[in-house]
C-alpha cells in the first residue's frame, strides 16, 4: 500500500505542469477513478479542508490523502512522493543552469522570459481579485491592503493576519465578504 | 545559513493561503528585500523556471533558492521547510484542523484573506515588473502577455517558451 502509494504521488508530481490547481484533476483521476481510495464526496471534503491550511495545494492534497489512507506513515510516504520529483528535476536544473547561465543564448532567452513572468503574475493577482473578491466590501478591503502593501510596505504575514482577523471579525457583525 | 534558509521558508509555508502564486508576495519580501539573497531578475527566472517544470510552483520555486544559495543541503532545507508546516497541520493536527475548518469563523477568516492575497500579488508584481522592463522589446511582452493570459488565450508556459525565444532571436539579429 505505501509503496503503491508513494508511485501514485510520484505520478502526479512528475507529469503536473502548471502547479498546484492543474494537480488536482490529476489527483482525483488516480485517486479517485483509478485507485478508488477516495470518494468523490472525500475528495470534496479534502479540497475545502485544503484551502484552510497553509502551503502548496497540491502537496497539501497528497499529504490528507496519505494520512487517510495509510496514517503517519502514509502522510510521510505521499509528501516524499509528491514532493520528489520537483526536487530533482529543479536540482538537475539548476545545478546545470548555474554553468551554461554564462551563455549569451541563455542570458538573452531569460531577458525575454522575465517581463512574462511577471505580466503572468500581475494576472494571477488580478485573476482571484476578480474570481474571489464579488462584494462591495472585499473589494474595497483589497484597495485597503493594496495601499497598505504598496505605499506603506507592510509585510505580507502581516496583511494575511489582518484580512482573516477582519474576514472573522466582519462575519461575527454579520457583514458578508 | 543552512537553519536560517530552513526557518525562512517555514515562515513563508506557514503563511501562504491560497497556492501558488500566493508565495509570491513573500518571498520577495523576504529573500530580496529583507536578506538580499537574490536580485530581482534572478528571482523572476527562478520562478519562471518553476512554472516551466512540471510540480508546485512553491515547490520548485523553494528548491531552486535553496540550491542558488546553498547548494545540495540547501535546496533540502528549503523544501523541507516549505512542506513542514502543512505536513504538521495536516498529519499531526488533523483533528484541531477539521473542528477549525467547522468554525463560521474560519470561513469568514479565509474569505478575509482574499483582498489580502490579492493586494499582494498585484503589489508584487508592480515591484518586479519595472526591473524585469529594460528594452522597449520587453514592454511589449509584458503587454502581450496580459492581455493573452487574461483572456486564457495561451497556455502560460507556451508564454514564457515564447518570450525567451523571441528575445534570443532579438539578440542574434
Amino acid at each position: 500500500m505505501l509503496w503503491n502509494l508513494f508511485i501514485s504521488c510520484l505520478r502526479v508530481g512528475a507529469f503536473t505542469f502548471g502547479g498546484g490547481y492543474a494537480m488536482l484533476p490529476v489527483m482525483k483521476d488516480i485517486f479517485v477513478r483509478e485507485k478508488n481510495w477516495l470518494t468523490e464526496e472525500d475528495f470534496v471534503d479534502m479540497v475545502s479542508l485544503v484551502q484552510i491550511t497553509p502551503g502548496a495545494v497540491a502537496i497539501n492534497a497528497s499529504i490528507y490523502i496519505g494520512r487517510k489512507l495509510a496514517g503517519l506513515p502514509g502522510a510521510i510516504v505521499a509528501t516524499l512522493g509528491s514532493v520528489l520529483p520537483s526536487f530533482l528535476i529543479i536540482f538537475i536544473i539548476a545545478s546545470s543552469l548555474m554553468n551554461f547561465y554564462q551563455s549569451p543564448l541563455v542570458i538573452d532567452f531569460f531577458k525575454g522570459v522575465r517581463p512574462a513572468i511577471a505580466g503572468l503574475i500581475l494576472v494571477a493577482g488580478l485573476k482571484i481579485g476578480h474570481d474571489s473578491l464579488i462584494s462591495k466590501l472585499s473589494k474595497a478591503l483589497a484597495v485597503l491592503f493594496g495601499f497598505l502593501a504598496f505605499f506603506l510596505n507592510i509585510h505580507p504575514i502581516i496583511l494575511i493576519l489582518a484580512g482573516a482577523v477582519s474576514g472573522a471579525l466582519l462575519g461575527l457583525g454579520g457583514k458578508k465578504l | 545559513m543552512i537553519f536560517n534558509l530552513f526557518l525562512t521558508f517555514a515562515r513563508i509555508g506557514a503563511f501562504t493561503f491560497g497556492g501558488g502564486y500566493s508565495m509570491i508576495p513573500l518571498f520577495n519580501r523576504e529573500i530580496i528585500d529583507r536578506y538580499g539573497w537574490l536580485t530581482s531578475a534572478e528571482f523572476l527566472d527562478i520562478i519562471a523556471t518553476a512554472e516551466m517544470t512540471p510540480g508546485p510552483i512553491s515547490i520548485n520555486t523553494a528548491t531552486f533558492v535553496g540550491y542558488k544559495l546553498a547548494g545540495f543541503w540547501g535546496s533540502v532545507a528549503a523544501t523541507l521547510g516549505i512542506v513542514l508546516p502543512a505536513f504538521i497541520a495536516i498529519s499531526l493536527l488533523t483533528v484541531v484542523l477539521e473542528k477549525i475548518h467547522d468554525l463560521p469563523a474560519a470561513q469568514n477568516g479565509i474569505k478575509g484573506m482574499r483582498p489580502a492575497v490579492t493586494a499582494m500579488i498585484i503589489t508584487a508584481a508592480l515591484s518586479l515588473a519595472p526591473k524585469s522592463i529594460l528594452r522597449p522589446l520587453d514592454l511589449i511582452i509584458f503587454c502581450a502577455t496580459i492581455l493573452l493570459s487574461w483572456r486564457e488565450l495561451l497556455n502560460p508556459i507556451i508564454v514564457l517558451f515564447a518570450s525567451g525565444l523571441i528575445s534570443l532571436l532579438y539578440g542574434l539579429f
